[in-house]
């Protein structure tokens, strides 16, 4: 897919804005969903999981509603981070559909990304920090083969 | 303040105008434009091992896409939008849903029908198939539809999410973006326009 163009003056000035505003929002927001954890969740995950988080049938499993997220909330970080293979059971389902890890996301988006879906479509799991995020993606990191 | 009002008013007024003007030109127009044929012959193999060539799409509207199940990118997307098109159509034998994978190596027939059992659809209605890679890309060549080997893109191809829509004589009759709702509902329209509409045999 063909890329607009953008300025480049316009980004010039824009960039630096955003980043500099980007940095204390990022950090504000880590325990919130906002509108960018929305866009994150949307660019990284919302394809399959759908925007409504009900994911696809027996293929991809629900995150809305998903029991998943509150027996286990220690492994979601790794599953975003370096993905799912093999069976999983979601909410009495089992699914067994390989998911790509999206090593990319640094701890912050990572947090963004769980916190909005723990809190989003009738969630109510705990939020979790950044540092909670690099203190599980450091236990599973030892336990990936 | 009045004139702004009454600027309101000659707004109403137009767009009631320009409502009534395409109510009519929506029941004179009954039929959708010819965008191709599809004159190439094809043979591939569904889920369940049985041949699907143009004889199985003969006579019947079909709706045809590219995809791989283990896609990462738009795939699920489309499959959803498909969803709803099957439900739609479910009990509608003049209907055929089409699904091409285009990642040969992986999508066996055993992976095929496990994709279909998930998605919970009756094999006669929906139909993935496999076959030989090359006449995989052909065919979707001949849709008009993008699909390659790609290794920059997520899960090894690259492909476009459309929807195309096959008539009978094998005209094609409308192509939709697959990963979009408001695409998916037009696609879903035009059916029922081909389906109940002076087309209806």
């Amino acid at each position: 897919m063909d890329k607009k163009p953008s300025s480049s003056k316009l980004l010039k000035i824009i960039l630096p804005v955003a980043l500099l505003a980007g940095i204390p929002m990022a950090l504000l927001f880590s325990s919130k969903g906002d509108n960018r954890s929305q866009a994150l969740y949307e660019t990284h995950c919302g394809n399959c999981h759908m925007e409504n988080g009900e994911g696809l049938k027996s293929l991809i499993p629900p995150l809305a509603g998903s029991d998943y997220l509150t027996n286990h909330p220690e492994k979601i970080a790794c599953i975003i981070r370096y993905g799912q293979s093999g069976e999983i059971t979601v909410n009495g389902t089992t699914y067994n559909q390989s998911m790509p890890g999206i090593p990319q996301l640094t701890e912050v988006e990572i947090a963004n990304i769980i916190n909005y879906i723990n809190q989003q479509w009738g969630n109510d799991a705990k939020p979790v920090s950044a540092a909670t995020v690099k203190k599980h993606l450091k236990n599973c990191k030892n336990s990936q083969p | 303040m009045n004139k702004l009002i009454s600027q309101y008013i000659g707004f109403g007024l137009l767009i009631l105008l320009g409502l009534s003007a395409s109510c009519q030109t929506a029941k004179e127009k009954q039929t959708l434009p010819v965008i191709g044929k599809v004159t190439r012959s094809f043979q591939f193999v569904d889920q369940d091992s049985q041949v699907v060539n143009n004889e199985t799409v003969k006579g019947k509207y079909y709706v045809t896409d590219f995809f791989f199940t283990s896609c990462p990118t738009i795939c699920p997307k489309m499959k959803a939008q498909m969803l709803t098109v099957y439900e739609e159509f479910k009990d509608q034998d003049q209907l055929l849903l089409l699904s091409h994978s285009i990642d040969t190596r992986n999508d066996s027939v055993p992976v095929l029908k496990e994709y279909s059992e998930r998605l919970g659809v009756d094999r006669q209605r929906w139909r993935f198939v496999t076959g030989d890679k090359k006449e995989i890309f052909e065919m979707a060549k001949h849709y008009m539809v993008t699909a390659m080997e790609d290794a920059n893109s997520p899960g090894g191809y690259a492909h476009s999410g459309a929807f195309i829509l096959v008539d009978p004589e094998g005209q094609v009759r409308g192509v939709y973006d697959g990963t979009q709702e408001i695409e998916t509902q037009d696609l879903i329209q035009d059916i029922k326009q081909l389906l109940h509409g002076q087309e209806a045999q």
